[in-house]
């Protein structure tokens, strides 16, 4: 865990004074760390998305689904080296969806009546499996990737570099990241609430007797489940990448928080994903910051802390109205 | 209606069904009664597709259904409430009943159902928004009776709808199955552990005993015969 937490350290530039002043003498050196705090929890955030839509859809946690969205963010790369950024973003989505799509027909659903565990340990293997196919694919140097610039027809915007408000600054790719996970989970709380074929999926997560019993086809719901929770997966991905580079490693780390960020928001809830990432990533940051460093590195102490005080009063998470019951 | 001929179900080594034959007409209730074990679950989930026979044949409407996937079923007019009701408890009412027309398109007959659905069982109206979970155990059981008539069956399978609950809620549960049959056609096949009480309101029985049917008769003969008053009615 401490190694994990100081790479993620390294690749977000958490910035450790030795002594800092407390907020009140310095605000915007509070507001600064409380930005970079969201910089870093938007990561978390998108990539909880996914975690979550996989376990509203299907009730299982995928423990692969870090090396998985890496995984598509190299195809991606390998379509940017071939066409423009938008038909490799969205080719690479469709890729992704297909993947997942098929990785629960073929390697999930064989186990689908097994106990859960079963299942928890395929995810494992997938994680193992997509590490590999990647060093061999795509070789262990890290690749450039981005920050890009957006092309939207009538404007552009470009990813590199901050925008600042008087001293206190953010990173435009860290904007981006945040408004990705917001359009995301509009999207995911349309599917959920709004659409029958949302319904659908989250009475599959729930009783698949009853589901069958009803007239849904439970397998093809998986599938979808599967699918999107890829595609979500893939634009973590891309976010990721252009923030800590690409390489087989780099959403690993990013996935323990992402995991963290589900369970704080409650793993059945879009905004709590959301909530969750920010809360953690800000909380990290503070944590880092204003804890004297005699202590030693406290922030993910404080973060992990933070999650089980408040599963502790709310085993839901903050957002979710289903407690874990399978992991 | 339904007509089932020699259907066997084996849960690997387990034989849980024997050879059991069965007619139901329609507009009819019919149950079937056994004690515990006796492969009266056993025999719904393999008419509804959850399971399938390892021998003998289920003819529904002249076709027959016993390779036909569950989910297909249900859109040809088979609605099973299963055994410990498997209601969605993490949706609300409302969510639940909307699945249970999730086979159907027609908008107009989906919210006339739902309101059928309302007047057969006011207390899923009155707690349309609230999570299934919150609900009673009779409650429950509405739920569940409801859910599968809104997917428009003209055969209801009911498992064991008095499981569990209180003995004026089953009296209350059954009074409206029995409604529900004689105002609406709808053909119901009933298992029940309860004998004196579906013998009350079926037209016929059949009784189970380690996966064969060793009586059967109008609900009246059933009633009046010696072993089964002895065995299952209890005086
Ligand atoms: N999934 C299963 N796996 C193995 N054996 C099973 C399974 N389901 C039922 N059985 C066995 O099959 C036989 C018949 O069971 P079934 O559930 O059909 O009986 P039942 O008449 O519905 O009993 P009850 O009144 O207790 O519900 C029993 O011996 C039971 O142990
Ligand atoms: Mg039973």
């Amino acid at each position: 865990m401490e190694a994990i937490g100081l790479a993620v350290a390294g690749y977000l530039d958490v910035v450790v004074l030795s002594t800092p002043p407390p907020p009140w003498e310095d605000p915007s050196l509070f507001a600064q760390q409380v930005l970079s705090g969201i910089a870093s929890g938007s990561l978390f955030a998108i990539l909880a998305l996914a975690v979550v839509l996989i376990y509203r859809s299907t009730d299982v946690l995928n423990f692969g689904q870090g090396e998985m969205a890496m995984f598509t963010t190299f195809i991606a790369w390998s379509f940017m080296t071939q066409m423009p950024l938008w038909p490799a973003f969205f080719l690479t989505l469709l890729v992704a969806a297909a993947m997942g799509a098929a990785l629960e027909r073929l390697v999930l659903r064989p186990v689908e009546e097994a106990p859960v565990l079963n299942a928890v340990i395929v995810t494992l293997g997938l994680y193992t499996i997509f590490t590999g196919l990647a060093l061999r694919v795509w070789g262990p140097l890290p690749k450039g990737f981005g920050p890009f610039t957006l092309d939207f027809l009538f404007f552009e915007i470009d990813l590199a570099g901050p925008v600042c408000a008087g001293e206190v600054c953010i990173g435009k790719l860290s904007v981006a990241t945040f408004v990705a996970a917001v359009i995301i989970m509009a999207l995911l709380f349309v599917l959920f609430q709004r659409t029958m074929l949302g319904l659908a999926m989250r009475a599959t997560a729930q009783n698949r007797t009853a589901s069958r019993l009803v007239g849904i086809p439970v397998g093809r719901m998986l599938s979808v489940g599967w699918g999107l929770s890829a595609a979500v997966g893939a634009v973590a991905g891309v976010f990721v990448a252009q923030n800590v580079g690409l390489s087989t490693g780099s959403l690993a780390a990013i996935l323990i928080f992402a995991f963290a960020a589900a369970v704080l928001g409650g793993l059945d809830s879009p905004v709590g994903a959301i909530v969750g990432g920010l809360t953690i990533g800000v909380v990290r940051n503070l944590a880092g910051t204003y804890v004297p460093s005699e202590v030693g590195s406290v922030d993910l102490v404080v973060a992990f802390l933070l999650i089980v005080l408040v599963l502790m009063v709310r085993p839901t998470g903050i957002f979710g109205r289903r407690a874990l019951r399978r992991v | 209606m339904l007509n089932v001929s020699d259907l066997h179900v084996a849960y690997g080594p387990v034989l849980a069904v024997r050879g059991i034959s069965l007619t139901v007409p329609k507009g009819q209730i019919v149950a079937l009664l056994g004690a515990n074990g006796a492969g009266k679950s056993s025999t719904l989930r393999t008419i509804s597709g959850l399971q399938r026979p390892t021998h003998g044949t289920i003819e529904f409407e002249g076709r027959r259904i016993d390779n036909i996937p569950a989910e297909r079923i249900v859109q040809m007019g088979i609605s099973q409430v299963p055994e410990g009701r498997q209601i969605f408890t993490d949706l609300t009412v409302m969510e639940n009943l909307r699945l249970g027309a999730y086979t159907r398109r027609d908008g107009a007959g989906i919210k006339r159902d739902l309101d059928r659905t309302f007047t057969y069982f006011p207390v899923l109206g009155e707690r349309r928004g609230q999570t299934a979970a919150l609900l009673s155990g009779g409650e429950q059981q509405m739920l569940a009776i409801g859910r599968a008539l809104m997917a428009k069956p003209s055969l209801l399978l009911l498992d064991e709808p008095s499981l569990g609950l209180a003995p004026m809620l089953v009296r209350e549960i059954f009074r409206i199955v029995k409604a529900i049959n004689e105002e609406e056609g709808l053909t119901i096949l009933l298992v029940e552990q309860n004998a004196n009480l579906a013998l009350e309101i079926a037209n016929e029985a059949y009784v189970l005993e380690t996966g064969q049917v060793v009586l059967e008769g109008s609900a009246e003969e059933l009633r009046g015969n010696e072993a089964v008053r002895r065995s299952y009615l209890g005086y």
